[in-house]
């Protein structure tokens, strides 16, 4: 049988996707990145030897750290694969993909099946999840916890962009005994607002938006993002695992 | 015959700089003036008439930039910044060495910057007006070259006759259409050089304060390319075209990440590539100053409200150079390219060109980022 790799070595954590010939998921995996990309690549090497990949895989890395992985035959930018792993997960050829990262969000225009045009965050973190883990921290919650909370909050806002002069307003609004739900809807709805001034810059190829990224698994972001952007957003279990398998898929045709 | 130390920080400079400083250093001594400029719409033609050498004195570097915050906020344009740190520090010789430095009302940021520059320099500011088509732009513009004209005969007893003028805008057109046939070179299918090297040679030109020799310089290189190949240039590659801001201070952080990537710079439009190498004064009008005046107009720099030349330049040049795709470079602050950008956008969407913009500064911070999104720009163009 064979089969393709796709490794994308994010900011946060580093995503396997191994794809059979009829494109099909047969194993994923995702383990945080840590200090050092290369190593990273190695445990990855080891870890799909121990469930059975061998070595003359084909293989594509993506992500910031894929220049890391010296048994990739092919680096491909988190852009381009982002967008091919979308169309596979949902099945579309025209669609928004809003990836929400640890570093960057991507916002990408596909249309029939191409990237037609992309933007991502400039170097400031307003607006990435690296934003919604500080926030969380402040507020001494989990990721999930935070967004769960968040759907229950409402009435307060964070109007600081940078990260650090928000964390100040959060502590702020903790002093003044502001209740914690809605400290974490203000939260979120400082990423929502910044992700989607950010959509309306893009040209709308009227498709489907979805969210991809390690954020697509907090349900009340996707929620937050529909009411903001007025459309419908969907999401996919294998969501984080997008750029994973676009790099795959790419694999697949080496 | 006067005599000129040299700033302390020149040993630390490489020694092509250095001799750039000592021929600079040599002029002044032989009594010749040194007129700095930052700008692209400084009639160099008049200048040439007074005798003085120009020097530009725009800053690209970000070891000054430090400096220059102690006086100036930070979230200002970094060429602008890094300029004034230069003057400030008095790290740049040609800065320390300027007699005159000219600006013109051009973008805010330069405008304010220019005032606290001429508290201990002596600074000339010319008013550009910025409507270029409004019907006394051409002759509020050439009332201002006038006033400068008269303002050097002046202070610095030196007579700009019609001749010397008509002189330096035969010479500067030379120079001008050697500028351009070097460019124009890329427009092959298979450019002779890389946008790097290109650039970089034209920036270095820009400091042969001999004219006649830059000239040849010029078109020597010109004439070894027509069978030359460059190993900096991609067979086949992505065909980019550069437009936005002076991008000196962020060109190879930029233009490295493009030619990394796979793809050929073709174009410069910004302020030191083809834009005003093509504004050309007429050299046998009946009145040189309205002629240097009329060129000048033309430029089309995001401070002109509205800015028609650049959009009807830049799809122009898209075809002329066959480009692939648009990269639309902003300096961080830089409020008027940046806010042109939207409508830069717009105008290649509807021209169905490719576009992409980045907002960046002179640090290195965003240096991966920025390669991540230009190869994922390049990517977007196809195989």
């Amino acid at each position: 049988m064979k089969y393709a790799v796709g490794i994308d070595i994010g900011s946060t954590y580093a995503k396997v996707v191994v794809i059979d010939e009829d494109k099909n998921i047969c194993f994923t995996l995702a383990q945080p990145t840590g200090w050092s990309s290369v190593d990273t690549a190695e445990n990855v090497r080891l870890q799909l030897e121990e469930a059975g990949f061998g070595q003359d895989y084909p293989c594509v890395a993506t992500g910031y750290g894929r220049i890391s992985v010296p048994y990739a035959k092919k680096t491909i930018t988190e852009i381009t694969c982002h967008a091919r792993g979308a169309c596979q997960l949902f099945g579309e050829e025209n669609l928004t993909v809003i990836d929400i990262g640890g570093q960057d969000t991507k916002i990408i225009a596909v249309k029939d099946g191409t990237v037609q045009d992309f933007l991502m965050n400039d170097k400031c973190s307003a607006g990435t999840g690296r934003f919604l883990e500080i926030m969380a921290k402040t507020l001494e919650l989990s990721l999930g916890e935070l967004c769960d909370l968040a759907r229950q909050g409402g009435g307060t806002a964070i109007s600081s962009m940078c990260t650090v002069f928000a964390e100040s307003e959060v502590i702020s609004l903790i002093g003044r005994g502001e209740a914690r739900e809605n400290i974490a809807f203000a939260v979120v709805e400082s990423v929502v607002q910044k992700v989607a001034s950010q959509a309306g810059k893009l040209q709308d190829v009227g498709g489907q938006v979805c969210l991809t990224g390690g954020l697509c698994e907090c349900g009340y972001v996707r929620e937050a993002l529909e009411r903001t952007l007025g459309k419908s957003v969907i999401t996919s279990r294998h969501g984080r695992f997008a750029g994973a398998l676009g790099a795959a898929l790419s694999a697949l045709k080496l | 015959m006067s005599n000129f130390d040299l700033p302390a920080a020149f040993e630390e400079y490489s020694e092509a700089r250095q001799a750039g400083f000592l021929k600079v250093k040599e002029a002044k001594e032989g009594g010749r003036r040194v007129a700095g400029t930052f700008c692209a719409f400084t009639p160099v033609e008049i200048l040439d008439a007074a005798g003085f050498l120009t020097v530009s004195l725009c800053g690209m570097s970000a070891e000054t930039i430090p400096a220059a915050e102690t006086e100036l906020p930070r979230n200002l344009c970094p060429l602008i910044k890094s300029s004034y740190g230069f003057y400030l520090t008095d790290k740049c010789p040609y800065t320390y060495f300027a007699d005159l430095i000219v600006g013109e009302t051009t973008c805010d940021g330069k405008k304010k910057m220019y005032e606290m520059l001429g508290k201990s320099k002596e600074l000339y500011v010319l008013h550009l007006p910025q409507g270029p088509d409004l019907p006394y732009a051409h002759e509020m513009w050439t009332a201002e070259l006038r006033r400068f004209i008269e303002y050097l005969e002046d202070t610095y007893d030196v007579e700009i006759t019609e001749e010397k003028l008509r002189a330096a805008i035969e010479k500067r057109n030379v120079m001008r259409s050697a500028r351009c046939r070097l460019m124009e070179l890329l427009r092959a299918d298979t450019p002779p050089i890389s946008g790097t090297e290109l650039y970089t040679f034209l920036d270095g030109i820009g400091f042969n304060f001999d004219l006649d020799d830059a000239i040849a310089k010029i078109n020597n290189l010109t004439s070894s390319l027509s069978t030359h190949k460059s190993e900096g240039v991609t067979v086949g590659g992505k065909r980019i075209l550069i437009t936005g801001c002076p991008i000196g201070g962020v060109f190879r952080k930029v233009v490295g990440a493009i030619e990394r990537a796979g793809a050929n710079v073709v174009c410069f439009e910004n302020c030191s590539g083809i834009k005003p190498a093509r504004c050309m004064p007429d050299q046998d009008a009946a009145d040189p100053v309205a002629a240097i005046a009329h060129s000048y107009l033309n430029i089309g720099c995001s401070v002109m409200t509205p800015n028609p030349r650049r959009m009807e330049t830049l799809p122009a040049l898209v075809k002329e150079f066959r480009a692939d795709g648009v990269v639309d470079i902003g300096l961080q602050a830089c409020h008027t390219y940046l806010v042109e950008g939207h409508a830069i956008r717009q105008l290649c969407r509807d021209n169905s060109i490719p576009y992409m913009a980045l907002e960046t500064d002179y640090s290195t911070a965003d240096a991966g980022q920025i390669d991540t999104r230009i190869a994922a720009f390049i990517e977007t163009l196809g195989e």
